[in-house]
C-alpha cells in the first residue's frame, strides 16, 4: 500500500457495483420504486378482500352460517339468503364454460394449424376485436337479439319435444321469456371465448415447432398432432386459459344483468329467469341505504364472490404444479 | 409402391420403431376403406370441420354485433350527440357529458394505473426472487386481481372513498377503473419482460450500464410492443367498463368536468338509456354503444397497425 505511488488516481468506481454514489442511489430508488409498486398492489388486494368482509360482517353476523344455503332473499321482510344468487352464479358460470371452451379450443385448433395463413391473419384479429368488445355491448345485443330469438323459437320447441321427458323436461320447461340461466351462458360464453381463444393461440403458438415437425415427420395427422403432442405440451396454459375465462363468467355484471331476468329464485329450470351474485349487487345496491342490513348482505354476496373466483384460481394453481 | 415397404430392412420386432412403423407403414392398412388409417383420417375430417365452424361461429357473433350497432346505432349520430348533454324524454339531447366523462376517467384511471402496474411488472421480472414470500404473495395479488369481478372493485372503491367522502365522484370512479387496470398492465409486463433474452440483458451489464438502466433502456424497449398492447388491452377494458362506475361516478345528467363530484360516462348512459321505455332513449343508447364500440375497436386496430410498421 505504501509503495503506491501518490499520483495514481482511486480506481473509479464501477457502474455495475450499486454501492454509495449517484449510480448506485439511482439504482437504489429504482428497485425501492418497482417494490414499492409490488408492494401496492399486494396491499390493494388485502384491502379489497378487507373492506367486503368489513362491509359483509353484519350480514354474516344476523344470519350465521346459513346465510349461504337460505334460498330466500327478500329485501322487504329485511331476509336475506345467498343460495339462489350463488347458484345463478356457479351454474351460469359453468354452463357458459361448457360451451366457451370446445368453441375456443377449434377457433385455436384452426387458427394455428388448419387455416391458410392468408385467411387465419384477418380472422385472428376478428376474434381478438371480439375480445375487446365491452361487455356492456354483448349485454345489449344479447338482450335485442338473442333473448327474442330464445323466446321464439329455442324455449317453445323445447317445450314441445321435451316437456315429457322425465328428466330433461324439469331441466328445460318454463314460461318462454327468453331470458334466463341458457341465454345468460349463451351470451357469457360468446363474451368468455375470444378471450380463452386468444390466450390458447398464444399457448400453441409456444410448442416448439421441431416437436410438432416430428410428429407430421412419424405421418401424424393434425388432430393428433394437437391431441398427443400440442395438448400435453400446454396443459398449464390451457388451464390458465380456462381460469381466466372462469373469472370473467363469475364476475361479469353488466351483461348478465340484461339477459338473466334477475328472479332470487331457487329451481331446476335452466330456462327461467334467475340471477347471479353481481347482477344482484349491480340492481339492488341503489335501493340499499348505506349501513342498512340489505347492502351489507350485498356486500357479504361481494365477499363470497371473490372467494369464488380466489378459489378457482387456487385450484388452477394446484392443477398447474401438479402437472409440472 | 406398396412393395416399397418390405424391402427396407424391418427394425426388430417389438421395438417401438417396429410398432411405429406398423402403425403407419402398413400398406393394407392404409389403404383398406374401413382400417385404422381410415378411421384416422376420419377423425382429422372431423376436428377440422369442427375447429372451422368454431371459427366461423365467433367470426359470425362479431359480423352480428357490429351489424346490429351499425343497424340501429347509426341514424342516430349526429353533432348534437356530441355537442349537447344528456336530456330528459322528449328533450332532445345527446351524450357529450357522458362521452367527456368517459375520457376524463379513464385517462385518469390509466394515469394512476401505468405507474403501478409498470412498477410491479419490472419488479416481478426482473428483481424478485423467485422463492421469496414477498414475490410469491405479489405475484399471486397481481393473478387474482386479474380475475376480480369487476363490480367488486366499484363495491371496494364505495367502501373505501364514496362512504369517508359522503358522495360520490370522478376521482372514485376512476380509482375504480385503475384497480381493474393495474392488474393486466402489471401481467403483460412481467410477461413481456420475461420474454426479452437474457443475452441482451447481459450485454447491457457487460458495457458498464446499471441495472435500472439495462431494465429501463434495453428491456422495456425490447418489450415495448407487448407492454404497450397490455396497456392498451386495459385501456380499451376501462374504456368499456359500467359496472364499477355504478357505485362510484354514480352518473350525471350534467356536463361534469370536475372528478370530484358525480361524473357521467358512456357505458353509464347506455346502461341507463338501454333499459328505458323511451324510444328516443334507446335509439341514443345503441348511438352510445355504437360509439364504445368503435373507440375500444378504433384502439385496437391503430395500435396493431402502428406495430407492424415500426
Amino acid at each position: 500500500m505504501a509503495t503506491a505511488t501518490p499520483s495514481t488516481p482511486p480506481p473509479k468506481r464501477s457502474a455495475l457495483t450499486s454501492g454509495p454514489g449517484l449510480a448506485g442511489w439511482i439504482e437504489n430508488g429504482f428497485r425501492g420504486g418497482v417494490t414499492s409498486c409490488a408492494l401496492l398492489v399486494a396491499a390493494l388486494l388485502g384491502a379489497l378482500a378487507l373492506m367486503l368482509a368489513m362491509g359483509g360482517w353484519n350480514a354474516f353476523r344476523t344470519f350465521g352460517p346459513a346465510f349461504l344455503v337460505d334460498g330466500a332473499w327478500d329485501p322487504v321482510a329485511g331476509h336475506y339468503g345467498a343460495l339462489a344468487p350463488l347458484l345463478g352464479t356457479v351454474l351460469s358460470s359453468v354452463l357458459a364454460l361448457l360451451i366457451a371452451v370446445p368453441l375456443a379450443f377449434g377457433t385455436a385448433f384452426w387458427l394455428t394449424t388448419i387455416a391458410p395463413r392468408r385467411l387465419s391473419k384477418p380472422i385472428a384479429m376478428a376474434v381478438q376485436l371480439l375480445a375487446a368488445v365491452p361487455s356492456i355491448i354483448f349485454g345489449m345485443w344479447g338482450f335485442f337479439m338473442i333473448v327474442p330469438f330464445m323466446a321464439r323459437h329455442v324455449q317453445p320447441w323445447l317445450d314441445i319435444h321435451l316437456a315429457h321427458v322425465p328428466l330433461l323436461g324439469a331441466l328445460t320447461g318454463g314460461a318462454a321469456f327468453g331470458l334466463g340461466l341458457m341465454t345468460t351462458a349463451l351470451v357469457l360464453a360468446l363474451m368468455v371465448a375470444p378471450f380463452v381463444t386468444a390466450v390458447m393461440c398464444d399457448v400453441f403458438n409456444a410448442v416448439p415447432p421441431m416437436m410438432v415437425e416430428s410428429a407430421y415427420g412419424l405421418g401424424a395427422t393434425r388432430w393428433e398432432v394437437i391431441r398427443f403432442i400440442i395438448l400435453p405440451w400446454c396443459r398449464n396454459g390451457l388451464i390458465g386459459a380456462l381460469v381466466l375465462g372462469m373469472g370473467r363468467a363469475l364476475g361479469e355484471t353488466i351483461a348478465v344483468t340484461f339477459v338473466i331476468g334477475n328472479v332470487t329464485a331457487v329451481g331446476w329450470s335452466l330456462f327461467a329467469p334467475r340471477s347471479t351474485a353481481a347482477s344482484l349487487i349491480a340492481l339492488q345496491f341503489p335501493e340499499s341505504p348505506a349501513g342498512s342490513l340489505g347492502l351489507s348482505a350485498l356486500l357479504a354476496l361481494g365477499f363470497i364472490l371473490m372467494a369464488l373466483s380466489c378459489g378457482s384460481l387456487v385450484m388452477a394453481r394446484l392443477l398447474t404444479k401438479e402437472a409440472k | 409402391m406398396t412393395a416399397s415397404a418390405p424391402q427396407s430392412a424391418p427394425p426388430p420386432a417389438g421395438t417401438e420403431a417396429a410398432l411405429v412403423r406398423q402403425e403407419l407403414l402398413t400398406p393394407s392398412d392404409r389403404w383398406q376403406p374401413g382400417g385404422r388409417a381410415a378411421w384416422r383420417r376420419f377423425k382429422n375430417r372431423l376436428a377440422t370441420f369442427l375447429a372451422t365452424m368454431a371459427a366461423v361461429v365467433l367470426v359470425l357473433v362479431l359480423a352480428s354485433i357490429l351489424w346490429t350497432l351499425f343497424i340501429k346505432g347509426l341514424p342516430g349520430l349526429s353533432v348534437a350527440v356530441f355537442l349537447r348533454p344528456m336530456a330528459p324524454p322528449g328533450v332532445v339531447g345527446g351524450l357529450g357529458n357522458a362521452i367527456l366523462g368517459s375520457v376524463i376517467q379513464t385517462a385518469l384511471a390509466m394515469a394512476i394505473a401505468t405507474p403501478i402496474g409498470l412498477g410491479c411488472g419490472v419488479y416481478l421480472a426482473e428483481y424478485a426472487l423467485p422463492h421469496r414470500p414477498f414475490t410469491k404473495v405479489a405475484r399471486f395479488a397481481a393473478d387474482l386481481l386479474m380475475s376480480v369481478p369487476s363490480i367488486l372493485a366499484g363495491l371496494f372503491v364505495y367502501q373505501l372513498c364514496v362512504v369517508p367522502f359522503g358522495h360520490f365522484s370522478g376521482w372514485a370512479g376512476a380509482l375504480a377503473l385503475a384497480v381493474l387496470a393495474i392488474p393486466l398492465v402489471v401481467r403483460t409486463t412481467e410477461d413481456m419482460l420475461g420474454l426479452v433474452p437474457k443475452a441482451m440483458m447481459e450485454a447491457g451489464a457487460a458495457l458498464g450500464a446499471p441495472r435500472w438502466i439495462v431494465i429501463t433502456r434495453l428491456c422495456m424497449r425490447a418489450a415495448r410492443e407487448g407492454i404497450a398492447t397490455g396497456l392498451l388491452l386495459a385501456l380499451a377494458r376501462t374504456g368499456g367498463e359500467t359496472a364499477p362506475l355504478l357505485f362510484t361516478a354514480l352518473g350525471n345528467q350534467d356536463w361534469s368536468l370536475d372528478p370530484s363530484r358525480p361524473m357521467a360516462s358512456l357505458p353509464l348512459a347506455i346502461y341507463q338509456y338501454a333499459g328505458a321505455a323511451y324510444a328516443d332513449w334507446v335509439g341514443l343508447a345503441w348511438t352510445g354503444a355504437l360509439l364504445v364500440t368503435l373507440a375500444v375497436l378504433g384502439i385496437n386496430i391503430a395500435t396493431r397497425a402502428f406495430m407492424r410498421k415500426s
